[in-house]
């Protein structure tokens, strides 16, 4: 029997506008404790919240970009509940109508996207570093009110990997629009995931389970495996998922279950009476809109004119940082170094760049746009081979500067038909009697060990295709 | 003496004449303050303002705010223990206005606590007597500001009305209190009770003081979203008649209501019989849904109230009971040592209201009565330009005779619960004695209809003559 998994998000995003979401203290990480702070944000007596429009606004490009309806008209509700981290006894969010509703990005339906406050930050001290166990808690309110967007998706996720993968995504979408820091470990963008599995090919959804802690992308994908692992195991055992929230823990990759005293919440829901309704014009969105860079789908669209791949438009378009840098590194061969590199072959080479930076944003490498287009075009040129370009690409990464320089100082240029290259061809016939006598038999595959000594003693540089039409031509064949 | 028996319109008037020195008038009433034998202050200042601007307004008439009032630096407490000697580090914004317009702040009033209740008894403080006879109620919540004013302790006094809190208390007092329009005034720095409905408001000794210190309170704060500009300049009332003004007697509140003394009722009566000679038209109207009012306020404010008062937790300010490291068990005690009984009591109201499963039952419901109430209104003034009825159904009670029963106390506020759910401004301005004790006239009307309002108990009070002095 196989077993399907099935995986929502609700993703929390940090919003980096300048002040709090409910009053004008200002944001910041990393300052001293409890400096950030004033009668609204701690929850003084008489304090009234307003609501930050810059927040709004940025939640406004966070709909749009997720294609999302957004509502004219939305409320704030407060969500009660008791904890040393909220200063007035409960959080100003949104309920059931919310800024935004539906939605997608890539292949993942957005459910709904609203606005809320951050809670303060809890300091455990003690072993744990979990409220329960720990000796004292004390609490820095600079972080309470940080204005954050949830991002809830529909459970349209089936994979572990698929969930990390969508969540870069969201991330670089997120970073495109400028809304938010998107750091995980800094806790600017946070992950909770729902899981479930069920029987492959049915529809009905399993128990699921709520998953917190993720905070890094790793963990995101291994703290859903671990739970579908342990949920398969329990279902194949005869028992049965119960629903609960699970807290995940880094250092052992292991799940345990909240305290139900820290879950069990009626949170009483009402309309928040010292808001107005956030009311969205015509106008809020137009000027929203106008701040959007160009969103992943139409970026796609854009790189399938260029002639690329399918699956290199949407890579490209869904991580916004290698599509810049595919961007500037054409920019740059279209201005013409006279080779004619194609935008695909090009773009497999920012693909190559990226596979050797294991994935970072490359405009932070050594490597300029200007030097992989130089290379690219080397390539095209048939000034270098792929295996030497390979090399290059290496030695760039490391340290910089420019691939012609590299080539050339490391005497790494193709060598072309002329003596030196015959005089290696007739060697490597002398050297491989057998082969040779089979190729002029007719058996043209015999060929490999002949030209596999061509390569070998021209260290690569030696053009494959032009070697092998020399061999043929020496054999008579 | 006679220095304490000038209005405060009147004071303000000599002041800017150079009749009379702010300072004297500062000492006169400090004095009278510090001396309160009403419980009616809990805190007095000491320290003498600053001499007021030439052009000020106010022209240095010191005011009273009732406690839940922050001010910086004084103890803002609500009356509650949990509160006791809280400080705040900064000044509501009406307390703000009104001390920029020169009145500076005489002391801090007495109230029921977190402004739960319609006699002062619910203080953590001790209740306020009644300065008309000091073994009754002063009627609440604002029972300290209206008892100072009515004794002479203050020159005037502001308060907040949720349900009737400053009406109510001006009726038992025999002083005028005036229930703006929701919004006309900030309710940041107000302690909160019940956010969609609480209001700022003035209780001065007379309809004109009531519209000066009015003046002074309006206006839109940044600070306060729900607040909005006034659409025009607070005036000051000088009608002489009532020609041409609709007055709408809603049957509900006055020929129905049950538990209205009969020498309330003549009182009443007496008053539309004034109105008539004055010019207005006096005709019965039907509000369908009033009578349903405090059974919906008492499930809107404890619910709003149960969460504003969450924060009161031990965790950053005000009292903590500790408990051995327990979270909980440490929010249990301060919550049991720091409120009273019946804030407990619309705590747990509150929640249970909001709770899972019985929303829609109770609050959905009871925000739906509030729809309707406010239709009702609407309606009515279509006809009429204001709404009249007594504002209390009975005068100054006895202390304790209520405070075994919750829902005798509750019906204090039956003819005054109905305005704030509409949101609507309303008056109260004495209008004679009975049994020795104040009985008042209510006037609601449309929102922001605070100038007409003014002018119609202008003439009213002029032609009802109320001596306002207590017996000593």
């Amino acid at each position: 029997m196989s077993w399907e998994p099935v995986i929502g998000l609700e993703v929390h995003v940090q919003l980096s506008t300048r002040t709090k979401m409910f009053c004008g203290c200002e944001l910041s990480f990393g300052d001293p404790p409890n400096v950030h702070t004033c009668s609204v944000c701690l929850g003084l007596p008489g304090s009234l919240p307003v609501a930050n429009e810059r927040a709004v606004q940025y939640a406004l490009k966070i709909g749009l970009a997720l294609e999302c309806e957004l509502a004219p008209r939305s409320i704030f509700h407060r969500k009660n509940y008791f904890y040393p981290d909220l200063s007035k006894g409960y959080q100003i969010s949104q309920y059931d109508e919310p800024l935004c509703r539906g939605g997608r990005l890539g292949d993942v339906r957005i459910h709904r996207v609203h606005l809320e406050e951050d809670a303060a930050k809890l300091v455990h001290l003690g072993q744990s570093g979990r409220i329960h166990g720990s000796d004292r808690s004390v609490v820095d309110f600079n972080r309470g009110g940080t204005p954050l967007v949830e991002i809830v998706t529909e459970p349209d996720l089936r994979t572990p990997e698929d969930a990390r993968e969508w969540l870069v995504l969201l991330r670089n979408t997120l970073r495109q629009l400028a809304v938010s820091d998107v750091n995980m470990e800094e806790g600017s963008l946070r992950c909770d995931a729902n899981v479930s599995v069920r029987q492959a090919g049915t529809a009905e959804l399993g128990t699921k389970t709520e998953l917190k802690n993720m905070n890094s992308f790793r963990f995101v994908e291994r703290g859903i495996r671990a739970e579908v692992e342990r949920q398969v195991g329990l279902l194949e055992s005869g028992q049965n998922v119960v629903q609960e929230t699970l807290h995940f823990d880094p250092q052992g990759g292991t799940l345990t279950p909240l305290r139900s005293k820290e879950e069990a919440h009626d949170y009483r829901y009402f309309p928040e009476p010292d808001l107005v309704p956030v009311r969205v014009t015509e106008e809020m969105v137009a000027a929203a809109r106008a701040e959007l860079p160009e969103l992943p789908a139409a970026r796609a669209e854009r790189y399938l004119e260029l002639e690329l791949s399918a699956d290199t438009a949407r890579r490209f378009a869904y991580r916004p940082d290698l599509g810049d840098y595919f961007e500037r590194a054409l920019a740059v061969a279209a201005a013409g170094d006279g080779a004619d590199v194609s935008a695909q072959s090009l773009a497999n080479w920012v693909a190559e760049l990226a596979s050797q930076l294991d994935d970072a944003d490359p405009a932070e490498s050594k490597v300029a746009p200007e030097a992989l287009a130089r290379l690219a075009g080397l390539v095209t040129g048939r000034g270098v081979t792929s295996a030497v370009a390979q090399q290059v690409l290496g030695r760039l990464v490391a340290e910089g500067g420019d691939p012609a320089a590299i080539v050339e100082a490391e005497s790494l240029a193709t060598i072309g038909g002329g003596g030196e290259l015959e005089e290696t061809v007739r060697a490597a016939i002398e050297a491989n009697p057998d082969a040779a006598e089979r190729v002029r038999a007719g058996k043209a595959e015999a060929i490999g060990p002949i030209v596999g000594y061509v390569m070998r003693e021209t260290k690569g540089r030696a053009d494959g295709g032009q070697v092998t039409r020399m061999v043929r031509e020496r054999l008579g064949v | 003496m006679t220095l304490l028996a000038l209005t405060a319109a009147q004071a303000a008037e000599q002041v800017r004449a150079g009749e009379l020195a702010p300072a004297e008038l500062w000492e006169a009433y400090r004095e009278r303050a510090a001396a309160d034998e009403l419980n009616a202050f809990l805190w007095v200042a000491d320290e003498a303002p600053a001499s007021p601007a030439d052009d000020a307004p106010l022209a240095g008439v010191p005011f009273a705010a009732k406690d839940l009032f922050c001010v910086r630096g004084v103890p803002s407490q609500a009356a509650s223990r949990i509160l006791e000697d809280y400080r705040p580090p900064y000044t509501a914004t009406v307390v703000e206005q009104i001390v920029a317009a020169g009145a500076p702040v005489l002391g801090k009033t007495n109230q029921d606590e977190f402004a739960m209740g319609s006699s002062n008894e619910n203080s953590g403080f001790g209740p306020v007597l009644n300065p008309w006879d000091r073994s009754r109620v002063p009627g609440g919540s604002s029972g300290g500001s209206a008892a100072a004013v009515a004794a002479g302790l203050a020159p005037w006094a502001i308060g907040t009305d949720t349900g009737g809190s400053i009406r109510q208390p001006a009726a038992l007092c025999g002083v005028v209190g005036l229930k703006p329009t929701y919004g006309a005034c900030s309710r940041y720095g107000m302690i909160a009770f019940a956010s969609s409905l609480d209001q700022a408001g003035p209780l001065t000794r007379d309809v004109t003081d009531a519209a000066l210190l009015f003046s002074a309170m309006v206006g839109k704060d940044h600070c306060d979203s729900t607040s909005v500009a006034f659409p025009e300049a607070v005036r000051r009332p000088r009608a002489e008649d009532l020609r041409g003004i609709r007055l709408g007697v809603p049957e509900e509140l006055t020929s129905e209501a049950e538990g209205l003394e009969p020498g309330v009722r003549e009182n009443f009566e007496a008053t539309l019989r004034l109105a008539e000679e004055l010019g207005a038209e006096v005709e019965p109207t039907r509000l369908p849904h009033a009578a349903h009012g405090l059974s919906a306020y008492y499930l809107i404010a404890p619910a709003e109230a149960s969460s504003n008062l969450a924060r009161y937790d031990g965790v950053r300010y005000g009292l903590r009971v500790e408990a051995d490291g327990d979270l909980v068990d440490m929010y249990s005690r301060t919550r049991a040592a720091g409120f009273g009984p019946e804030v407990k009591r619309r705590i747990m109201l509150g929640t249970y209201a909001l709770s899972a499963g019985y929303y829609d039952a109770y609050y959905g419901r009871a925000q739906r009565v509030r729809t309707k109430i406010a239709e009702d209104f609407a309606g009515a003034f279509e006809r009429f330009d204001f709404v009249v009825t007594p504002t209390s159904p009975t005068v100054a009670f006895p202390l304790g005779a209520r405070t075994d029963d919750p829902l005798a106390m509750y019906l204090a506020d039956y003819c005054t619960v109905p305005m704030p759910l509409a949101g609507i401004p309303a008056i109260s301005i004495p209008n004679g004695l009975s049994e020795g004790l104040p009985t008042s006239f209510q006037i609601a009307g449309p929102a922001f209809s605070e100038n007409r309002i003014l002018d119609a108990a202008y003439a009213l009070e002029q032609a009802i003559g109320f001596d306002g002095s207590v017996p000593r």
